[in-house]
Formats: structure tokens, C-alpha cells, sequence
């Protein structure tokens, strides 16, 4: 392990001598296998039970999507980022629109502000809850936590399909808005799930947070010292289970998010049950922005009345916005050279940044940790892929 | 909180007297202005940046590259300063966005430039001063060619290893794997023809 960031990264196995290569069983884990959250896969060295090198290897889900947006409208990119994280599109929507607002300084409404800020946590609700079913099933607890999960995402689901027309594939957010205004009744349902939801919380902790087999298996797990997650690059959940205090809700507020009250939940370890903890922890607070937000819901426009959907054509420039998305730093960056197509189109995913430093979470531990380590890095393969 | 430039400029040249740094101007209204580094310097610059405690950028969050086949293209996204005479051919270019975690500043934008696209595509890794690049360069690598000097483990990463293109550049041409379609139309009709012979009048 590097505790020193400004050393080089570790060294191959190859060089450290006391290793004897006949001993060495090398498995090739993934691309098609459930623990690997889809075609990913980890070329693992393993010394008897133990992690001497794991290589991740990419690109079984690559279509090149950055080469696809330079050949397309700004707009026919939107529902193609759905695609990335597709358990949270509406995060990505809104990472997107930022980024192209930016470049061609385009206004946002205060109801547009409002209606993103309240889908975008929705999208955190879901994300969350799967993760703690989706890492309960790494660990072996297959099913009952993740049905559990999938039983209140669905609700939540129930909503965008009234508001955006898909569950998933929602492409709702626009240049300067959102593509339509909530339906009738929505935010009262939406409250009504809010205001239940604590209660599912509350039940799903209490299987959970005191089990004996989690605790054992998770504590001591997978920790890195703080400067080395933050010279890795490694954003979002993962790097505030390890103390860091960065969000970049508060640390560089986007939309409207400084005129809510909420807590950035710290880890003190950063192993994988500080992972998980700072998931349910960040779902409470979803919930209180989520509550001030359905109150606060102004009337008005749901997209700036002067914004472009035809013949849209940034200024010459480029930019870079980012957003707090439920697994981390979530940017783009775009070049426009005054065409109607993107000249540079750069996805920054978080789920891929958050792999670097893979290999080193899991050396010297057992081949069954590496499950739950990929597991509480929270990656989704559309996004790693690209 | 966006950095002060001129101001990080200034000091960037008081501390690495030989580096050649510009400040170049961003014309869009994000007014994310960036730093042109020569490549001879990127490593010292970051590590400056880096390890200069009322700086302290920590946090490499983004490297990207873009491909130029002209240059005149580029001066239009990134002005460079009065005076600077332009560049005769095109070039690959790779960016990075730095953040500082404590501070809570940036992005500060550095950008750094190959001599051609063809043969001099050498650009020092950061890898050693910011681990978080060691993917992202290996992704730039893959898709537009550009060879990271010093990287610990430089091999494609999205692409197949025997993948010989870089699909990212401009001038990147996808090879003509036609495969049959049962109502071909459109583009793929006009592919079609190629495969199959017309169909005799009756």
C-alpha cells in the first residue's frame, strides 16, 4: 500500500523475490460473472488465498460514446447520457446540461432549479438503496436486501415515469430547463414517498447495520489513507467514508443547493462498512433537501423562456462544469468551436476514476474481499466503459 | 471559487524561472481561462501546484485530450496571448483540470501541447505527482495517440490490444465492417450496394 502520495505507484509483483511464480494461481475474474456488476473484469494474481495483483481490464461496454457526441447535436447527446450510469440518468441529464449552460451561458429558472434539485436527489434515493443491495448480494446475502431495495426504487421509478415518460431513460433536462413541467399531483406523491421513506430506512438499517457476518466481514476492509484517495482521485461517497470532507454540494454549490440545509455524513476509516454507512447516512440527507425542496417549489417556468432547441449554437470556447452525482465526481467538458456539433466532447466518470486505486485497496487481502471492495467502490459498467 | 490566474502566473515564474507558461484566454462565457504549459515543464509545474500549501491543488480531477489538425482552431477556443506568433501545423493537445479539496478552488485548467501528430507525441506522465492520472492517460494513449513518457503501465485500455488507430482523432476513418441487415435503408442501404447486385427489372 502507498501511504505516501507522492511516491510512485506500487510495484509489479514481478519484482518482489520471495514470491515463487510456480505458486502463483492467476485468475482471470470476469467479464461475465454477477460479482463483477457487469463486463468488467480483474486479471487477479493470487498467492494461495492472497492478493499479490490485480489488473482491472476495460472496455467490454465500449462504443466510444465522445466520438459519437462529436458527430451529433449538442441536444441528440442528452438521451445518450442516460446511458452512463443508467441506474441515475437524471444526475447525468443534469451534469450534461450544466456543461453545455455554461458554455453558452444560458439561465436556468428558479422552478427548473427546484424540479432538477428534487429529481437529482430522487435519483440519489435510488442509487443508494440499490448499492446497499446490490453490496449485501456481494457479500453473499443474495436477494432478500437487494428486493428489499429494488421494492422502493420502483416507487421512486413509479414518479419518473409519470414525469419523464421512461423509468429509466428518462432525457428530461434541456439547455435552460427541463423538457416538461411536473404533472398534476406529482409533488404531493413525491412527498407522500418522502415522508415514508424514513420508515423503509429504518427497517432496512436495522437488518443490516448490527450483523455479525457484516461487521466481520467489512471492518479493517479495503481502507486507504485519505491523501492517497485524494491524490487517486477518487470523489464522492468513497472519499468522505474516509474523512474528507468534500462534496461538491457544498464545496462549489451547483444549481441552488446552498439555500438548503443539510450535513455532508463523514467516515472515520474509510473500510468498506464506513462505505456502506456513509450511503445510509447520505440518504437522510437526501431526504431533509428532498422535504425542503417540495416545500419551497415555486410557481413559474420549468425552462427559460429564450432557450434554444432548434439551431442551437454555443460560442466559441469551451467548459468545464461538474456535479455531486450520487457516485462521485460527475464532469464534462466541452469544446465548441460555433458549430451546431460539440468539437470536444469529454466525459469525466466517476465510477472509472474510482478504479485507480483498485489494486491497492485489495493487495494482501483475500480473493472474496475483492468482491466486496469492487462492490463499495460502486461502479456501473456503462459509465467505466463509455 | 475560480483561481487567480495572473496571479498563479506570476508565481508559477518566480519559482520555475525556465518554464515556458502562457496565459490563455477562454472566449466563452465560462470564462475558464487556462495555463499553456510546455511539456519540458508539466511536471515541475504540478508539482508546484501541488505541494504549495496556500495553493494546494490535490485533487487532478479530469485530464482529456483534444486533436487539433488545425491549428488556427485552437487559438479560437484558447486565445493565446498579443504577439505570440501561431503555430504552422496541427497537434494533439491533452488538458487537465486541477481542484484544490482544502481550499476549495478551482478548476484550474492546464493544458500542454505535442509538436506534431504524427511522430513527436511525447508528453511527460504525471502519474507520479497525481495518481489519479494514470487511467486517464492510459485512455488518452488509446484513443488519440498521444505517448506518456514515465508512465508506470502504458497500454490500451478501451480499445483491444491489437488495435492499431486512435478512434478519437479527427481524421480517424471506421473500417467497413458491413454486415447484412434484413431491410437495409438509408446510409446502410447505400452500403449495401457495394455487397450485393442490383436486382434485375422485371
Amino acid at each position: 500500500m502507498i501511504s505516501n502520495p507522492s511516491m510512485p505507484p506500487a510495484a509489479s509483483p514481478a519484482s518482489k523475490p520471495e514470491l515463487d511464480e510456480d505458486q502463483l494461481l492467476h485468475v482471470s475474474l470476469g467479464p461475465q460473472h454477477p460479482s463483477t456488476h457487469g463486463v468488467f473484469r480483474m486479471n487477479v494474481v493470487l498467492d494461495g488465498e492472497t492478493v499479490v495483483s490485480l489488473k482491472p481490464v476495460f472496455g467490454y461496454l465500449h462504443r466510444n460514446h465522445e466520438k459519437i457526441a462529436e458527430g451529433v447535436t449538442y441536444l441528440s447527446s442528452m438521451p445518450f447520457t442516460d446511458r452512463l450510469d443508467y441506474i441515475c440518468p437524471l444526475t447525468n441529464n443534469w451534469a450534461y446540461a450544466q456543461a453545455v449552460e455554461k458554455l453558452a451561458g444560458i439561465e436556468v429558472p428558479e422552478r427548473a432549479e427546484y424540479i432538477r434539485i428534487i429529481t437529482a436527489e430522487l435519483t440519489r434515493l435510488i442509487n443508494h438503496t440499490a448499492f446497499v443491495g446490490f453490496f449485501l448480494g456481494d457479500m453473499g446475502a443474495w436477494g432478500s436486501a437487494l428486493m428489499y431495495a429494488f421494492r422502493e426504487r420502483e416507487k421512486i421509478l413509479d414518479l419518473f415515469e409519470d414525469l419523464t415518460g421512461a423509468r429509466m431513460m428518462s432525457n428530461f433536462m434541456r439547455f435552460g430547463g427541463c423538457r416538461n413541467d411536473l404533472p398534476d399531483g406529482w409533488a404531493a406523491r413525491a412527498r407522500v414517498l418522502v415522508d415514508e421513506f424514513p420508515r423503509f430506512l429504518d427497517e432496512l438499517e436495522n437488518l443490516i447495520t448490527g450483523n455479525e457476518i457484516l461487521i466481520a466481514r467489512t471492518q479493517n476492509i479495503g481502507a486507504l489513507p485519505k491523501e492517497t484517495l485524494i491524490n487517486g482521485g477518487i470523489t464522492g461517497p468513497m472519499l468522505r467514508a474516509a474523512g474528507v470532507a468534500y462534496d461538491i454540494r457544498k464545496a462549489e454549490p451547483y444549481g441552488i443547493y446552498d439555500r438548503f440545509k443539510f450535513r455532508i455524513p463523514l467516515g472515520t476509516t474509510g473500510d468498506c462498512y464506513d462505505r456502506l454507512m456513509i450511503r445510509f447516512l447520505e440518504l437522510r440527507e437526501s431526504l431533509a433537501i428532498l422535504r425542503q425542496a417540495l416545500d419551497q417549489l415555486p410557481a413559474g417556468a420549468y425552462i427559460h423562456p429564450k432557450a434554444k432547441i432548434r439551431n442551437f449554437k454555443p460560442p466559441v470556447g469551451e467548459a468545464y462544469a461538474r456535479i455531486e452525482s450520487p457516485k462521485g465526481e460527475l464532469g464534462f467538458h466541452l469544446i465548441s468551436n460555433g458549430t451546431a456539433n460539440p468539437f470536444r466532447y469529454r466525459i469525466r466518470p466517476p465510477s472509472f476514476i474510482n478504479l485507480t486505486l483498485l489494486e491497492d485497496m485489495c493487495l494482501g487481502l483475500d480473493l472474496a474481499d475483492v468482491v466486496l471492495i469492487l462492490g463499495s467502490v460502486d461502479i456501473v459498467l456503462g459509465e467505466v466503459d463509455r | 471559487m475560480t483561481p487567480d490566474l495572473p496571479a498563479i502566473l506570476t508565481r508559477l515564474h518566480a519559482a520555475l524561472p525556465t518554464a515556458a507558461i502562457a496565459h490563455l484566454r477562454n472566449p466563452s462565457p465560462s470564462a475558464q481561462d487556462s495555463l499553456l504549459v510546455a511539456p519540458e515543464s508539466l511536471v515541475a509545474v504540478c508539482q508546484f501546484l501541488r505541494n504549495t500549501a496556500d495553493l494546494d491543488f490535490d485533487l487532478l480531477s479530469n485530464v482529456t485530450g483534444v486533436d487539433w489538425p488545425e491549428p488556427a482552431k485552437a487559438d479560437a477556443v484558447a486565445v493565446p496571448p498579443e504577439g505570440t506568433t501561431p503555430l504552422a501545423c496541427g497537434f494533439l493537445e491533452v488538458v487537465y483540470h486541477l481542484y484544490s479539496t482544502s481550499l476549495r478552488i478551482g478548476p484550474l485548467v492546464l493544458r500542454t501541447r505535442t509538436t506534431d501528430r504524427a511522430e513527436q507525441v511525447h508528453i511527460p506522465s504525471v502519474v507520479a505527482v497525481y495518481r489519479s492520472a494514470e487511467y486517464q492517460e492510459r485512455e488518452i494513449f488509446d484513443l488519440f495517440g498521444v505517448c506518456f513518457t514515465g508512465h508506470p503501465d502504458l497500454r490500451r485500455i478501451l480499445m483491444w490490444d491489437e488495435f492499431l488507430d486512435h478512434p478519437m482523432r479527427k481524421d480517424y476513418v471506421a473500417p467497413d465492417d458491413y454486415q447484412y441487415e434484413p431491410t437495409p435503408h438509408d446510409a446502410v442501404l447505400e452500403k449495401a450496394k457495394k455487397y450485393y447486385p442490383a436486382k434485375a427489372e422485371i
